[in-house]
């Protein structure tokens, strides 16, 4: 599993990456997706939906994180313009 | 000591491709391609009620999907202020796949953040009649 944040300048940063299976690689990746949010990020889990529509489900919490997911990409929170 | 914002094109273009392949990885290769084509995104509801045209770094327009006549602007930004020297703009691929995550994530609370105004506050009204004709021709095409 990856944990991917989108930023200025850089586009998309590798922030962690592990087996969430392994205890030590679970930790790192629960650290840095607490961190995340603490930023005031949102996280989104990329899926596909019925017949292959790509799709998009927001976590709030590491263990809502499906086992099969491969990534988590943080953006920032949106505000108003 | 933290920089201050100064453009760097050759940073934002390595910036902008890189973000248009997590766009092509998120959001899929159509995605992609009609940004690339058409310099927006969309998304429509389940019924083919109503969708949303997607522009970088400009507000969202909602549009009747059955008769493609535009609605109202909603502005809603995707800020990050954690590297004073990179801005605070995400790559405009970014920032319309941040769109579309969070219309696909939570459509009510991304649009309860927005500021809503009639169409023109922001954007050409003929722009956006224009680029829904265009979306229509995408979509007859496809």
């Amino acid at each position: 599993m990856k944990l991917l944040r989108m930023t200025p300048g850089k586009g998309d940063v590798l922030l962690a990456e592990g087996d969430p299976a392994v205890a030590e690689d679970e930790e790192r990746l629960v650290r840095e997706f607490r961190r995340q949010l603490d930023l005031g990020m949102w996280a989104a889990v990329p899926h596909e939906g019925p017949g292959g529509r790509r799709e998009a489900t927001m976590v709030r919490d590491f263990s809502e994180v499906p086992e099969a997911a491969e990534r988590v990409i943080f953006f920032p929170r949106a505000a108003g313009g | 000591m933290g920089g201050r914002y100064v453009r760097n094109p050759a940073r934002e273009r390595r910036a902008e491709e890189r973000a248009r392949q997590l766009l092509r990885s998120t959001a899929g290769a159509e995605a992609l391609e009609m940004y690339e084509r058409l310099g927006f995104l969309t998304v429509e509801n389940d019924d083919g009620e109503y969708g949303y045209l997607i522009y970088p770094h400009r507000p969202l327009v909602g549009y009747d999907a059955r008769n493609g006549e535009p609605l109202s602007e909603y502005c809603v930004r995707f800020r990050d202020g954690s590297d004073p020297e990179a801005g605070e703009r995400l790559p405009d691929a970014d920032d319309v796949l941040a769109k579309w995550l969070a219309l696909r994530m939570d459509e009510a609370h991304t649009l309860g953040t927005a500021n809503v105004h009639p169409l023109g506050r922001q954007l050409d009204p003929a722009m956006v009649r224009r680029d829904l004709s265009a979306l229509r021709s995408w979509k007859a095409a496809a």
